[in-house]
């Protein structure tokens, strides 16, 4: 049995774990009502002009086939932009799915086709005729940079980068060492594996059931509701099982508009579930070019940071993510100066993709370090490690804590660095060359407001709930972690009720935000339970707790105990008895301090190193061995943060190596539209892949002392890998995913 | 997906009679391609043949030392038959390269001969396509063409062929057995598959209403040096951007026989019987192998995105003729090339 | 191309499946594939729609017995199959050796691939050639996990094989 007083930080596993493991963990698509209908929708096949004439008389006539809706005759919904923006919209203009003739990108959709089966209505949506009057298409960024601008809205205040602080530029001239490159990354792709789906499920008095695939069941909610003007009280939105979404799901997507449209239309449910090629029309981390420019003294120490980067957004919106801020708070350095624009493609809006922007720029800025560290003429290692500042120049602020020495240590040792021979080529096995590679992470530990609810019975039963999300993360396992060592339950006592927006508001699941953010308020509301408890203790004859105060109390094994003292206690069953209470519940509302923010930053660190191999004659690379260590404050849950950063490595090594969309820049359309020629990891591509949790005491980035880990396992892992190929091959590719094509045509493999 | 009409055949001839007259018809096998592209709605058969009921699902030793491989026999019962593995281990091992354990037990040996060709354009109706839609135009040239033909492909069409299991078989000049409204006859496999030309609608020399009854092996087994060499841009589960099968028959350090096929590359299994027959004699070494590359890439021709095949494709035929020639094919599990 | 094909007659035809050791009969649409009779009509819905092409491995079921791609198998091809899906391997509270495996070793992450992974998984132990762990991933290769559970869903497997390695030792010797 467990030791009841100590949950967290225990590699428990995860507690919805049966349910998806013997597939009883229903997803947005996998729930049923009587008279249920599939939607499904067709989508454009040009990235700019307009539908000429739309005809659906043939798939009309397919048998099955309820109602077709088109630009001509879709249901009315909001005409207002402030309706359609969900909480975490980017400045412009978002689509309205079918509002009019306009197409601003491949793959937006032009039809939504209901019927009784699934069969029926995809069958029917490839008998519609759509002929579209095309544009000529811009869609390659290279060819736009002349167009790039500065985002005139910004979308949230701390995204520009920081003013310039020094001189970076007569700094960088008077550098004795000095490199200046440009790094490219094609688009890529989120697919999670679940399709995007939603079922509605409307009741008869005019309740509305949505399941929706969403990272917040909340933002989901009130932005449907705002654009069919619904009563919030009578729709609700649940997300309980989200099969992945890496950010994709963030913003509402066009299925869950298709489904309440066509549910609130014809009165009876409706399910759309999207095709895998659909999946590539939604968003997308922007195509990305960036210059890097880095000078450092003799001592290796950076005098000058310079760091540019355009990003591709869409037509109908500026979406924006901090690429080069990383640039100005990673190391010390007194003269930096950076700057970010966009530029307009007929695409889809692009979004927040594992890490938004820190993946692309981080990516870029470490795989400069390893190029001045040979420039130098020093160990990649040793370069960062004497560049380390603890401090944040560019917020001019503290910082909470950052144990990254202690992952350069831990990590260098158990990876073997310190073997590791300097000149690139120098080392092999076999066929392959052998190229060691190392890469700085970092990632903002950020709190968001949450609320939650706790209740404890009689019987020591305890429900947790809140309108978290869980993508994967574990949060479902974590918020019951808290909550038993919180009251001094077991695990198995506690049921947690997530995914669900009529439950304690919670922001979207984002950013590694929610184990700090819902995590602490579940804390909260179990400390109010203990203090509900002590209130009704203190009554008590002969009660122990006459003196004593909320904090020198604590549940254990269903009794109120002095911390102090265990013997002395109340049995929490006597209490509520007492009471006349058979349950204790408590709501908890928690935010960011306020002052900390003022005075501190705080963020999650790491450092990745990478081996890869590299035949020599033929350009394949593998990689072999990844090292993984991170310092993210107090580890709720060893097991499932270990996979995180584990997953976070999978989606780096997909980055260095594999993704990308590639778009016929004639016609705008992205032409791998599907899972086997957009290439994402397999089991083969993913060897050893070691995690280390080093210890990092924090007591302000959040109350509980968590920092997130949903982003930092994919930081440096691109840049790692590409350093590691340099050091293999001695060929730098600063062209990303670094596919074969690539390294054979690099100088030193000709 | 267009609705069809279905039908199970009983016996061959059944499915020859169905198929002759419908050309609207198709063969469902193992229906791991043809399922796929009737979903993208790239083929469009009013009616459905189902011949999972034939018994053509047996691979029988033949008197000569080889194997009759039936057509329905699945890719993994050919990969993991202790006969194929025992005397033509360079099919078991192209087997064992391509696709997923999954589709190896659904796809059949029939099948895999009949695959069609993963040009992005060919897959999407919403882009012009010869071999999809003849004279609508070639999508693929001066498009994404990182994947396309270097050698064979004409001004209407530059896909490639995708099987693994078709270049050993045709280094290994398997014999296709297709029974038609005509009777049966026999196909070498080098004329089974054909270029592209002014027709790339048509994938192969079948004629209308004649089915692949069974694959035949005979002659030399180049079980002591063979290999198979896939390079591609994941580790596993994708198509090859080049492949070679090498097979070698070996006396003094002199090649007496030469078998070189390649994937990826053409609308079908690249091989040159005339370059291969000009090595015989050669000696076994790295300048006989780079001289056996470069020839059998005369002519080879990029698109722009795929210039860097050629240069791919010489290393891994002098790689892979080294694999053979040392007696080491490559093991597809292990991702270090040997 | 001739969109403008007439729809042949909506004949169904029978068909009779053995799911998870039930014996089902159908009238189907030949067009319906096997993952969504499993999914649609019948609520199965353990058995996972990731790309309905043969991309992802999600779908991955038993097909008497061998690990198959449900979305590229039509129904009515299958007529006299015996189907086992995740559904039919284990339940939360009497699970399979490999569904305990996939817990223990957080083998999963969404959790949406994971059905696919362990039908697969439990397929590899049968067909015996994958030993050791680079063969496991080899053989592991057509089932995708966009989570990136691979090092964990590696250990959950070597675990069970070396269980089951060590039964049939014991098997053996008795």
């Amino acid at each position: 049995m467990l030791n009841s007083s100590k949950v967290v930080g225990l590699p428990l596993p995860r507690i919805d774990g049966p349910l998806k493991v013997t597939g009883r963990a229903p997803y947005a698509a996998e729930h049923f009502a009587p008279g249920m209908l599939q939607g499904y929708a067709l989508c454009s096949t040009i990235a700019t002009g307009r539908i000429a004439e739309i005809d659906t008389s043939e798939a009309e006539r397919m048998p099955g086939v309820v109602k077709i809706y088109t630009h001509e005759n879709r249901p009315k919904a909001a005409r207002r932009d402030e309706k359609w923006k969900d909480e975490v919209a980017v400045p412009g203009h978002p689509l309205r799915p079918l509002e009019n003739d306009r197409i601003l990108y491949d793959g937006q959709p032009v039809a939504l086709v209901v019927a009784e089966s699934f069969e029926a209505a995809r069958d029917a949506a490839a008998l519609i005729r759509v002929r579209y009057e095309a544009g000529e298409p811009h869609t390659d960024l290279f060819r736009e940079q002349a167009n790039s601008y500065v985002p005139p809205v910004l979308r949230a205040k701390d995204m520009a980068p920081p003013s310039p602080r020094g001189n970076a530029e007569a700094a960088f001239a008077q550098a004795p060492h000095q490199i200046s490159a440009e790094y490219s990354i094609e688009g890529e792709y989120h697919n999670p594996i679940e399709l995007f789906g939603t079922t509605a499920i409307p009741a008869e008095d005019g309740s509305l059931m949505i399941h929706d695939k969403s990272q917040g069941s909340q933002n989901s909610h009130d932005t449907i509701c705002k654009i069919f003007g619904l009563n919030p009280d009578k729709v609700t939105v649940r997300n309980s099982f989200v099969g992945g979404a890496f950010g994709s799901g963030l913003r509402p997507k066009h299925q869950l508009f298709f489904a309440v449209m066509a549910a609130l239309d014809l009165k009876r449910p409706v399910k759309v579930e999207m095709s895998r090629s659909e999946m590539f029309y939604l968003t997308w981390r922007p195509s990305c070019i960036q210059t890097v420019s880095l000078a450092a003294d003799e001592q290796g120490r950076l005098q000058s940071v310079m760091h540019h980067a355009l990003e591709a957004t869409s037509r109908y919106e500026d979406y924006q993510e901090n690429v080069v801020n990383w640039s100005g708070l990673a190391y010390k350095c007194d003269n930096v100066t950076m700057s970010y624009e966009i530029a307009k493609l007929d695409v889809s809006t692009p979004g927040d993709m594992r890490a938004p922007g820190a993946a692309t720029g981080i990516t870029a800025l470490e795989a400069a370090m390893d190029e001045l560290a040979y420039e130098v003429g020093m160990d990649p290692l040793e370069l960062r490690v004497i560049n380390f500042v603890h401090r944040d120049q560019n917020q001019d602020k503290e910082i909470t804590s950052k144990a990254l020495h202690a992952c350069y240590r831990e990590g260098a040792a158990r990876f073997g660095w310190s073997e590791r021979s300097h000149e690139p080529r120098s080392m092999r096995e076999g066929n392959e060359l052998i190229g060691w590679g190392v890469a700085t992470g970092i990632w903002e530990a950020q709190m968001s407001p949450a609320e939650a609810r706790v209740s404890l019975s009689a019987e020591g039963k305890v429900v947790v709930s809140a309108a978290a999300s869980d993508i994967g993360t574990g949060t479902y396992t974590i918020l019951g972690q808290l909550a038993a060592e919180t009251l001094g339950v077991a695990l198995s006592e506690v049921a947690v009720e997530i995914g669900d927006s009529r439950l304690p508001t919670t922001s979207v699941e984002g950013g590694s935000w929610t184990a700090a953010s819902s995590g602490t308020a579940v804390q909260v509301a179990g400390r109010m339970i203990i203090a509900t408890l002590l209130k009704h203790a203190r009554k008590m004859d002969n009660s122990p707790f006459a003196k004593a105060t909320e904090d020198q109390v604590e549940l254990s094994d269903g009794r109120l105990v002095l911390e102090a003292n265990h013997q002395l206690g109340v049995a929490v069953s006597d209490i509520m008895g007492e009471a006349g209470l058979t349950v204790i519940e408590e709501h908890a509302k928690v935010e960011p301090d306020k002052a900390i923010q003022k005075k501190y930053s705080a963020y999650t660190h790491s450092v990745v190193f990478v081996e890869v191999r590299v035949d020599e004659e033929l350009g394949q690379v593998r990689v072999t061995r990844v090292v993984d260590a991170v310092a993210a404050g107090r580890i709720l849950n060893p097991k499932t943060a270990r996979s995180q950063v584990l997953g976070g490595v999978v989606m780096g090594i997909g980055m260095a190596l594999e993704e990308e969309g590639m778009v016929d820049h004639r016609t705008g359309r992205i032409m791998n539209h599907n899972i086997a020629e957009y290439h994402v990891p397999v089991h083969a591509d993913i060897e050893d892949i070691e995690v280390i949790f080093v210890d990092e005491d924090d007591d302000k980035a959040s109350p509980i002392g968590v920092k997130g880990l949903g982003e930092i396992g994919i930081l440096g892992v691109a840049a790692a890998v590409s350093n590691a190929i340099f050091h293999a091959t001695g060929s730098r590719i600063r062209s990303f995913p670094i596919t074969i094509d690539k390294i054979l045509e690099s100088e030193t493999m000709q | 997906m267009r609705h069809f009409s279905y039908t199970r055949a009983e016996t061959v001839s059944d499915a020859v009679e169905a198929l002759a007259s419908d050309p609207q018809a198709q063969i469902l096998a193992g229906g791991t391609n043809l399922v796929d592209l009737m979903k993208y709605e790239v083929m469009r058969p009013a009616a459905i043949i189902d011949i999972n009921r034939l018994p053509l699902r047996d691979i029988e030793d033949l008197p000569n030392g080889g194997l009759r491989i039936g057509a329905l026999a699945s890719n993994s019962a050919v990969a993991y038959d202790e006969r194929v593995k025992e005397r033509y281990p360079l099919l078991s091992s192209a087997i064992l390269a391509g696709a997923s354990p999954q589709l190896r037990n659904a796809a059949t040996s029939g099948g895999n001969l009949l695959q069609r060709t993963r040009c992005y354009y060919f897959y999407d109706p919403a882009t012009p396509c010869n071999k999809r839609e003849p004279g609508s135009g070639c999508g693929a040239i001066g498009g994404v063409n990182r994947i396309h033909a270097i050698l064979g492909a004409s001004d209407h069409c530059i896909a490639t062929h995708p099987s693994d299991m078709c270049v050993a078989l045709a280094a290994l000049s398997a014999v296709v057995e297709v029974e038609g409204p005509d009777g049966r006859h026999d196909i070498p496999f080098a004329e089974f598959h054909r270029l592209p030309g002014d027709h790339p609608e048509r994938d192969n020399t079948l004629g209308q209403g004649e089915i692949v009854t069974a694959i035949r092996l005979e002659g030399n087994h180049f079980a002591s040096h063979h290999t198979y060499l896939k390079l591609r841009d994941r580790r596993s589960y994708a198509f090859a951007l080049v492949s070679v099968a090498a097979a070698m028959e070996v006396a003094d350090d002199k090649i007496v026989e030469l078998r070189v096929a390649l994937g990826g590359v053409a609308h079908k299994p690249w091989r040159d019987f005339l370059a291969e027959a000009e090595f015989a004699g050669e000696a076994v070494d790295e300048v006989t192998f780079r001289r056996i590359a470069q020839r059998l890439l005369t002519g080879a021709k990029g698109q722009g995105q795929n210039d860097f095949k050629i240069p791919l494709a010489e290393k891994a035929i002098v790689r892979a003729l080294r694999q053979a020639a040392s007696g080491r094919p490559q093991d597809q599990a292990v991702k270090a090339i040997q | 191309m001739d969109l403008s094909s007439q729809h042949p007659p909506l004949s169904t035809c029978p068909v009779s499946l053995t799911i998870n050791g039930q014996i089902r009969n159908f009238d189907l649409h030949p067009w319906v594939s096997l993952l969504d009779l499993l999914r649609g009509p019948l609520e199965l819905t353990g058995t996972k729609k990731g790309c309905d092409h043969g991309q992802c491995g999600a779908c991955t079921v038993l097909v008497d017995g061998e690990r198959m791609n449900s979305c590229l198998k039509l129904a009515v091809s299958l007529d006299g199959a015996e189907i086992t899906t995740i559904e039919g391997l284990g339940t939360p509270d009497d699970m399979h050796p490999m569904q305990k495996a996939f817990l223990e070793h957080d083998a999963y992450q969404c959790g949406y691939c994971t059905p696919g992974q362990i039908c697969s998984a439990v397929a590899l132990l049968k067909e015996g050639h994958a030993h050791q762990r680079h063969e496991i991933r080899e053989a592991m290769s057509g089932n995708l996990c966009r989570c990136g559970a691979y090092t964990n869903i590696a250990d959950a497997i070597e675990e069970v094989l070396g269980t089951e390695a060590a039964a049939s030792v014991r098997e053996a010797a008795e």
